[in-house]
């Protein structure tokens, strides 16, 4: 179970991005994050894994805290949180495999992750996941050989590589076309299922959103305003999350209306 | 009709204003002035160069034709000197890698290692080769030695600063992706560091080895071994079809390394 309580995220002496957000994800239920770009989704996913630092506050995986841990204690934490990130964020001159296993470098030791010795049960995992996503037959073949999707599902693979407790995925699909995005939705949903597993997903499709997970939280200038199902995330919600974003931004510059609803064309 | 052509004929366009123009005078005027002065202090004695030609045709009388005599001796000189260079360049690889490390910005562990890293390239590469050399035949002695260790000083700060830059150009999202899996810093750095900075390094040291090939050539004016001490020799002893021979011989070999890393990098790269 993953509990986030007042959670407060800021960059310097700037607004914060967070301000105070509670959150509870229990058992293998998939959850989407969504709301406009600097709404504060992405900050609140990697506060939990600590690419972030948050300024407050605390979450707790399966009641261990992580806003305090510090070096080695912080990298056994880590093994615990998959994380599948928007642009692949791939090792793209190593082979799949060497990818697929280096979501074990928490577990093994330098000599071992150096030449490439991993342990047979880590092998043999790897395959089982590739198998199960349908990138086996690419183990071999450098990453940035492989099509966007198949990139994505050697991400997700290394993330469940490391037998997470959680898994975070910062906009999995906002780098693929259409029909891949929602493969990969399709995926992670099933998987989260299988592996019984909380995921937690940053997504910007509000459709996608709605069909592949069942529970959907709308973040707005770093405060929760929506938590619900899909069923309840009507248009009230919906404009409560985006309506009137693009208002402000607008009368900040100072295009003239007709050049403005040109570029809109 | 007619006013719009007369306006048009009465514009004025001019690339630079007045100031701009004035600047530019005196810029000109400034430089001309550094080149005279230049020339009037540096005291060349002008006979001997309307001469020049004569002692070039001279010079090269003497010179023709090279001398076969001692090829044996110049070619075991040429592979020593060529044992220089790789020496050198294999010893470099393990002191300037540490050094590119810490002085690259988004790996230095802290401010006082960067300025440390920094101050060694610097220090490094503002001392020639040839100077390193003359300091380390007064240590160790005339020979290779002293040699080798002057190509790996210059060469820390080459390599040490290429790698250091390719470091500092890494994309950092797989540096993000490992950190995210648990992995210690030195894994970190073995997955998600050295596999994009591997291209910039082979062709670094392929780089620096075949500049080291020359640089080594000279090292022997200073004592330092190689080549250049037979160089030095022959021209001591006025033996100039002898100089003309090595000469040859030290195109030959440039020429040689050019081909072999031009191989290699198209092998590699």
């Amino acid at each position: 179970m993953l509990e986030i309580t007042n959670l407060v995220k800021r960059y310097g002496h700037d607004e914060a991005v967070l301000k105070g957000l509670d959150l509870r994800v229990e058992g293998n239920s998939v959850v989407s994050i969504v709301g406009a770009s600097g709404a504060g989704k992405s900050t609140m996913l990697r506060c939990i894994n600590r690419l972030v630092e948050p300024t407050s506050g605390s979450i707790k995986l399966n009641g261990n805290e992580l806003v305090n841990l510090k070096g080695a204690e912080l990298r056994r934490a880590r093994r615990k949180i998959g994380m599948v990130f928007q642009g692949f964020n791939l090792l793209d001159r190593l082979t799949v495999m060497e990818n697929v296993l280096a979501g074990r470098l928490g577990y093994v030791n330098l000599y071992q992750a150096i030449s490439r010795r991993y342990p047979q049960a880590d092998i043999e995992r790897a395959f089982v996941l590739m198998e199960r996503v349908g990138i086996a037959h690419y183990a071999n073949k450098r990453a940035d050989e492989l099509s966007g999707g198949e990139r994505q599902r050697v991400g997700v693979v290394r993330a469940l590589m490391q037998e997470p407790e959680v898994l975070l995925a910062d906009e999995p699909t906002a780098s693929l076309d259409p029909r891949t995005s929602e493969q990969i939705m399709i995926l992670l949903q099933s998987l989260a299922s299988e592996l019984s597993l909380p995921v937690l997903i940053n997504i910007h499709n509000v459709a996608q959103a709605k069909t592949y997970t069942e529970r959907i939280v709308g973040l707005r200038h770093g405060k929760m305003i929506f938590d619900g199902v899909p069923a309840d995330f009507n248009k009230d919600a919906l404009d409560a999350i985006y309506g009137g974003i693009d208002a402000p931004d607008d009368a900040i510059t100072d295009t003239p209306a007709e050049e403005r609803s040109h570029d809109s064309a | 009709m007619v006013d719009h052509a007369q306006q048009l004929a009465d514009r004025v366009w001019q690339r630079y204003d007045r100031k701009q123009r004035l600047i530019r005078y005196a810029v000109l005027f400034a430089t001309l002035m550094v080149v005279f002065w230049a020339v009037r202090d540096i005291d060349i004695f002008w006979p001997w160069v309307w001469d020049a030609p004569n002692q070039i045709s001279g010079l090269g009388g003497r010179m023709w034709p090279p001398s076969a005599a001692g090829l044996n001796g110049i070619i075991a000189a040429l592979i020593e000197t060529v044992h220089i260079a790789t020496l050198a360049t294999f010893l470099t690889i393990f002191l300037a890698l540490p050094v590119a490390y810490i002085a690259a910005q988004n790996t230095t562990p802290n401010r006082a290692c960067l300025w440390l890293g920094r101050f060694i390239l610097v220090s490094s590469r503002s001392v020639n080769t040839i100077i390193w050399a003359l300091l380390f035949v007064a240590i160790f002695g005339p020979g290779v030695l002293a040699g080798i260790l002057a190509i790996v000083f210059r060469s820390i700060g080459f390599i040490g600063k290429l790698m250091g830059e390719a470091i500092e150009e890494i994309d950092r999202n797989p540096v993000e992706a490992m950190e995210a899996t648990g992995a210690s810093k030195a894994k970190v750095v073995a997955y998600a560091i050295v596999p994009q900075v591997m291209p910039a390094f082979f062709a670094i040291v392929i780089l620096r080895w075949d500049i080291n090939i020359r640089e080594s050539t000279v090292l022997g004016l200073v004592g330092a071994g190689g080549i250049g001490v037979i160089l030095q020799g022959a021209i001591d002893t006025f033996a100039w079809p002898t100089v003309a021979t090595i000469l040859i011989a030290i195109i030959v070999l440039v020429l040689i390394g050019e081909a072999i890393t031009s191989l290699l990098r198209s092998k590699v790269l």
